[in-house]
């Protein structure tokens, strides 16, 4: 446990101090959320009823940023290759990076939910239940998108490949956390958030579990 | 590197030649002796390509699912190159298996595209695939290249039940998929020979298509080291 918290100090002091960047990536977010009402149009009625999907879909866009970013850092002087010659398994170090990851989305995710409240009216009843169901979304992009992003920093065309690989696998967690902000956003008369808020949970601990078994396979080669 | 023991050549133009014989006989009786379907008219035969496509799509990908595995359990270059093949053969079978349900969706839906468990899983997992092939194809280092592809292809074959869940949950409107036990016997003979043709198509096509992968991986490899001469172990 030690040596988890020491590696999830680490990937969190990394953020820390490039916390420069991770305001772009806010910027970023919120600059996806404002064109998104241009396809819709000045329609309050339609924003709101969609304003669940804009703002899932401009944290999955953003997300790609920051996962990359996340693994930068690891890849410059081989920091990696260092990083596995230390006594720690490397599935800690995916756990801990994941883990990183997951909370930075998160919190991306509370910073754009108050744009989007401001654009489409998306005002909730239960501040609470959304910023739970950030965080679940937000593991669910971080897992498999952790995992991504190790093997496509060391790729070519690494831009273009993280999405490629990200975005068909999360599908899911887009339909799941689209449908679950809608009904927190919108009223839940049929009582359906815990089935979509169950398909978000199975997805998570499926992958949290095969991603961190996968991870060892892919950084000792 | 030496070369991975591979089917022979042989085997896979029997087996494409197979195929062929088998889709050209499916293709007459489903176009020229199957009965029109009442309700559908002719749009109907489209099923005799559709289905069995849909079917060796899947297979194609369980089997590059299973070399994956086999690859990361037990090693070998001859799983890989045949991981290579089943992916772009499940990639090409995926694709033809949406621009025919679009062609058959126009007619009978009205719509070229409608958001149906099936047909949304189908394109996914083509986006998939691409992923993974495109993995592929940025990576240099061969062992790199087949042990990540093969865990992406691990982690994108367990979220196809997934995704066709969701997507159910999401919006239906498909109609029951169709087997031989769902249509009725004139039917039944065309689908069954344009499944086995596409099948002994696809897998004579995949054996030649790992050969080449197999070729490509020994020469980015280079030459086998030369064996150490006896006694130089304890001379060291």
């Amino acid at each position: 446990m030690n040596v988890f918290r020491a590696a999830l100090y680490k990937e969190l002091l990394l953020q820390w101090r490039t916390r420069a960047r991770v305001l772009s990536v806010v910027v970023f977010g919120a600059t996806a959320l404002l064109l998104m009402s241009f396809a819709i149009g000045p329609d309050a009625g339609a924003l709101r009823l969609h304003a669940g999907g804009f703002l899932w879909l401009a944290l999955l866009l953003s997300s790609t940023l920051t996962l990359e970013a996340s693994l930068e850092a690891e890849t410059e002087q081989q920091a990696l290759e260092g990083l596995l010659l230390l006594p720690v398994p490397p599935t800690i170090l995916f756990y801990a990076k994941a883990v990183a990851n997951t909370l930075q989305l998160a919190l991306l995710g509370a910073v754009l939910v108050p744009v989007a409240i401001v654009l489409y009216g998306a005002e909730t009843a239960r501040p609470l239940a959304l910023f739970g169901l950030l965080v679940l979304g937000a593991a669910g992009l971080a897992a498999p998108g952790t995992l991504y992003a190790t093997m496509t920093a060391r790729a070519r065309a690494k831009q273009t490949l993280l999405p490629l690989l990200l975005f068909p696998l999360v599908v899911p967690v887009l339909i799941a956390a689209t449908k679950a902000s809608s009904l927190l956003i919108l009223g839940d008369p049929m009582r359906q958030l815990a089935a979509w808020l169950t398909l978000l949970g199975g997805f998570c601990g499926i992958y949290w579990t095969l991603c961190g078994l996968m991870f060892g396979l892919i950084v000792e080669d | 590197m030496i070369l991975p023991r591979l089917a022979s050549p042989n085997l896979a133009f029997a087996l494409v030649a197979l195929g062929v014989l088998l889709l050209l006989a499916g293709s007459y009786y489903g176009l020229f002796v199957s009965p029109q379907e009442r309700y559908m008219g002719d749009v109907q035969r489209i099923m005799y390509v559709h289905v069995p496509s849909a079917w060796n799509a899947m297979l194609l990908f369980t089997l590059a699912m299973g070399c994956a595995l086999a690859y990361l359990w037990r090693g070998g270059w001859g799983w890989d190159a045949h991981h290579e093949a089943l992916l772009e053969g499940a990639a090409v079978l995926s694709f033809l298996l949406c621009v025919q349900g679009s062609i058959w969706a126009k007619p009978t839906w009205g719509v070229w595209w409608d958001w149906d468990p099936r047909l949304t899983t189908t394109a996914v997992m083509l986006l998939a695939l691409l992923g993974i092939l495109a993995l592929r194809s940025a990576v240099d280092d061969p062992e790199k290249r087949a042990t990540w592809s093969a865990v992406a292809t691990i982690i994108a074959f367990v979220d196809v039940p997934i995704v066709y869940f969701s997507v159910r949950w999401w919006n239906s409107l498909h109609q029951m998929q169709s087997s031989p036990e769902t249509v009725s016997a004139p039917f039944i003979v065309p689908l069954r020979l344009n499944a086995f043709g596409v099948l002994a198509l696809m897998g004579g096509l995949a054996l030649l298509r790992a050969r080449v992968a197999a070729r490509r991986t020994a020469k980015e490899l280079g030459p086998a080291l030369p064996p150490m001469p006896a006694g130089a172990a304890l001379e060291a």
